[in-house]
């Protein structure tokens, strides 16, 4: 007990506990862990503007959240008092039961949200979605044109055709890229462009996985075809390396993260000619399907279920405070917002659009994550052409069922 | 010694190595044995910012019951380490059976994750452990040769690389290699080839890593010989001149044995920490070419959406029995060393 008085005395002189009202907490600690990047550094800089008069606000901004949160909440009482989750890593935390259901703290306090923000499973809301994110496609038009290219690409047909004449116009060698770092990236390029064919994952109603058919083998190779026209260390390439290639003007059209899109167009890092001519539009379809070959994502808050009923109000109202509409105005260009206060803006026009055009969510199923692993290392070697899609395929399929088994998905 | 004194005396690194050693690999190994509790699934309407969906979650209560009763899991006996990402007992049986030559089934063989793993991390650790002590004898010979006044600055440069933190170190290398960085760029110059990449050919990533390994590891080597050559007895070496041995024959047949005892010593550590080898994978980005076996357990525990400790028990396992194997042969003549000399 001691010790917890003596940190929490030190956190609020780091914190430099300026007494601010207007967030109507009386008491209550805050700790919030999430991923980082702008648009969270924004909500949890929101969100600690509630601290003082007996109220402590502390974050931990990492890209290793993913590690340690389990971790952290299982602890009671929790480490965290909240974690910023997105489809995949909600599912994580209620699979061992540690987010809270969010009903009564959204009736009493959450007025402000919109109907489309809550995220519920089984009848109950688990989190609070704030903005979306997805893969899409960014294009350089003054390379397009250079190359005779009439059209933004609206398919990935469109995409290599377009790459084709990039490259024998002798405009560039490597025109593409996508973020194909082997692991987590290269198995989330196998998953948007499989849900570009409209097919499922796991057979209906059951944990055993279903990518092993012609779709998959279609997905594997359109895959190929599109890095055969990428840098040859493609393999390495992960978002902030394709941004920075972006940026540097080698690339004229790229699948990126829509959270890129304001990086890309913020005046810094990039050419004058790189800046005015990218376009970002939706994640092209392919194979005469409808469906945008990308998954969208949300970012949202969740509150841990191991902790006392008045940290969990007094944070969720500071959430509430981190995502306000002022917030949002104030970052407006940082994000797809989903809250009251958004304007869209040239830099989101790629997500909205893969999401008008229909894209899927990425599965919110508790054996997605264990597929997603098994993809991640087990289509590198198709594509550097040791192995046929057949063999791929059924690699991560015996891959992924030795994984699930081993986490009870399976029996 | 009396076996009483002898007793205390050695009572509190025994303490200490039951603590920190038995007891945590006891520990992995039993963790190793458990899969996780059947998960009790339920199919739930899930809604979130862009729409509706009936999909299958975790029943909660249901899962976190057995949870509680018996908190280690399902035992599951050695299945983990028989099954298809580990030691592939029946993938190997069929790729026996389905293979008309040695070439088929080695590649059916190498396709499976544990086995790709292993075939690196023992090619890494035979070429790198004979390179290290090879070229960190020569450098001790060439710094023990030089003139007095270049020696300190010498050691202190040559050392450099292991001062290094072996992240950082492959980090910056990862850098250098790229097809714009330094050292790829003026490949790309030196061979006419504006396509070479030392990053996207899987033959060009392992000697990228076998190259580290040894340029990491090699100060280590010359600094324990530098030191063992300070120990030559000078008689010794100038009888042999004054028989007309060559600067060779007396590395040969004076040094050489002379370190014998280092020699042994550097090659024990070596193996058993080149078949650890870990960070360079991480640094240099390589694992669709190279992967070792402490890159799966550290992929196991923090590469993917969840954590898998059962597996990552058994690889962890699998390794310790590596290192065992591989360090027999060191350990018998160190034995046999020791009894000739108490004879």
């Amino acid at each position: 007990m001691f010790l917890k008085k003596v940190m929490v005395a030190g956190a609020l002189i780091m914190l430099g506990n300026t007494a601010m009202a207007g967030c109507g907490i009386s008491s209550g600690n805050v700790n919030v862990l999430s991923n980082d990047f702008p648009a969270i550094q924004a909500v949890t800089a929101g969100a600690s503007t509630c601290a003082g008069d007996g109220v402590t606000v502390k974050t931990n901004l990492t890209k290793d959240h993913k590690d340690i949160m389990v971790a952290a909440l299982t602890a009671n009482p929790a480490e965290y008092t909240s974690v910023i989750t997105s489809n995949s890593t909600l599912v994580t935390l209620m699979n061992d039961g540690l987010v809270r259901s969010l009903d009564d703290l959204v009736a009493k306090h959450g007025g402000g949200l919109n109907p489309s923000q809550m995220v519920t499973v089984d009848g109950k809301i688990m989190a609070v979605a704030f903005m979306a994110n997805a893969q899409h496609l960014f294009s350089r038009s003054d390379i397009l044109e250079k190359a005779g290219v009439s059209s933004i690409p609206a398919t990935y047909e469109d995409v290599l055709a377009a790459a084709k004449a990039i490259k024998s116009a002798g405009l560039m060698d490597y025109p593409v890229a996508l973020n194909t770092k082997a692991g987590w990236n290269l198995g989330e390029e196998f998953i948007n462009m499989y849900m570009g064919t409209g097919g499922d994952f796991f057979k209906p109603g059951t944990a055993e996985v279903a990518v092993n058919n012609a779709h998959g083998v279609a997905t594997l190779n359109m895959l190929k075809s599109l890095v055969a026209y990428s840098n040859p260390d493609y393999l390495t390439y992960d978002s902030n390396a394709t941004q920075a290639e972006w940026e540097a003007g080698n690339l004229a059209l790229a699948t990126m993260w829509g959270s890129r899109g304001g990086a890309v167009m913020d005046g810094e890092g990039s050419s004058e000619a790189v800046e005015s001519s990218t376009v970002l539009s939706s994640a092209p379809t392919w194979g005469n399907n409808a469906r945008p070959a990308s998954t969208l994502w949300w970012d949202g808050i969740s509150i841990s279920s191991n902790i006392s009923d008045e940290d969990a109000e007094a944070t969720f109202i500071a959430m509430m405070h981190g995502i306000s509409p002022d917030v949002i105005k104030a970052n407006n260009a940082a994000a797809v917002w989903l809250g009251k206060g958004y304007t869209p803006s040239k830099a989101s026009a790629g997500v909205s659009a893969t999401a008008a055009g229909g894209a899927a969510p990425y599965p919110m199923l508790p054996f997605m994550g264990t597929l997603h692993s098994a993809l991640g290392s087990e289509i590198s070697d198709f594509l550097q052409g040791s192995e046929s899609a057949e063999q791929a395929l059924s690699d991560i399929e015996a891959a992924y069922t030795a994984a699930a088994t081993e986490k009870g998905f399976l029996q | 010694m009396k076996n009483r004194t002898f007793f205390w005396f050695i009572l509190p690194s025994l303490v200490a190595m039951i603590l920190f050693i038995a007891l945590p690999i006891g520990s992995v190994f039993i963790q190793s044995l458990y899969i996780e509790h059947g998960a009790v699934l339920k199919e739930v309407k899930s809604c979130g910012p862009f729409g509706c969906k009936d999909e299958l979650q975790i029943d909660v209560v249901a899962t976190s019951q057995l949870k509680q009763e018996k908190p280690l899991g399902k035992f599951n006996g050695f299945g983990t380490y028989t099954n298809r990402n580990h030691l592939a007992v029946n993938e190997v049986r069929d790729a026996w059976g389905s293979s008309s030559n040695w070439k088929i089934y080695f590649s059916k063989v190498y396709n499976l994750p544990f086995y790709r793993a292993l075939a690196f991390t023992l090619t890494y650790t035979f070429l790198v452990t004979p390179l290290v002590l090879i070229l960190g004898f020569c450098i001790a010979l060439a710094v023990n040769s030089l003139p007095k006044k270049l020696k300190g600055p010498t050691i202190f440069v040559s050392l450099l690389p292991m001062i290094v933190t072996p992240l950082i170190g492959s980090l910056i290398l990862f850098w250098m290699i790229d097809s714009k960085g330094i050292l790829g760029a003026s490949l790309q110059w030196l061979f006419e080839d504006p396509n070479l990449s030392l990053k996207a050919s899987p033959t060009l990533t392992w000697i990228m890593l076998i190259i580290y390994g040894v340029w990491h590891s090699a100060p280590f080597a010359f600094i324990v010989f530098y030191a063992g050559l300070q120990t030559v007895p000078s008689e010794t070496i100038e009888a042999a001149m004054i028989d007309g041995a060559s600067r060779w024959e007396r590395t040969r047949y004076v040094i050489l044995p002379h370190l014998v005892p280092l020699i042994v010593f550097i090659s024990l550590i070596q193996l058993m920490d080149n078949f650890r080898v870990f960070e360079p994978i991480v640094g240099f980005s390589a694992q669709a070419s190279a992967t070792s076996l402490s890159w799966i357990i550290y992929n196991d525990l923090a590469g993917g959406e969840g954590t898998f400790f059962g597996s990552a028990g058994a690889t962890s396992v699998l390794t310790i029995l590596g290192v065992a194997v591989l360090l027999i042969p060191v350990l018998i003549r160190t034995w046999n060393d020791f009894n000739r000399k108490a004879a």
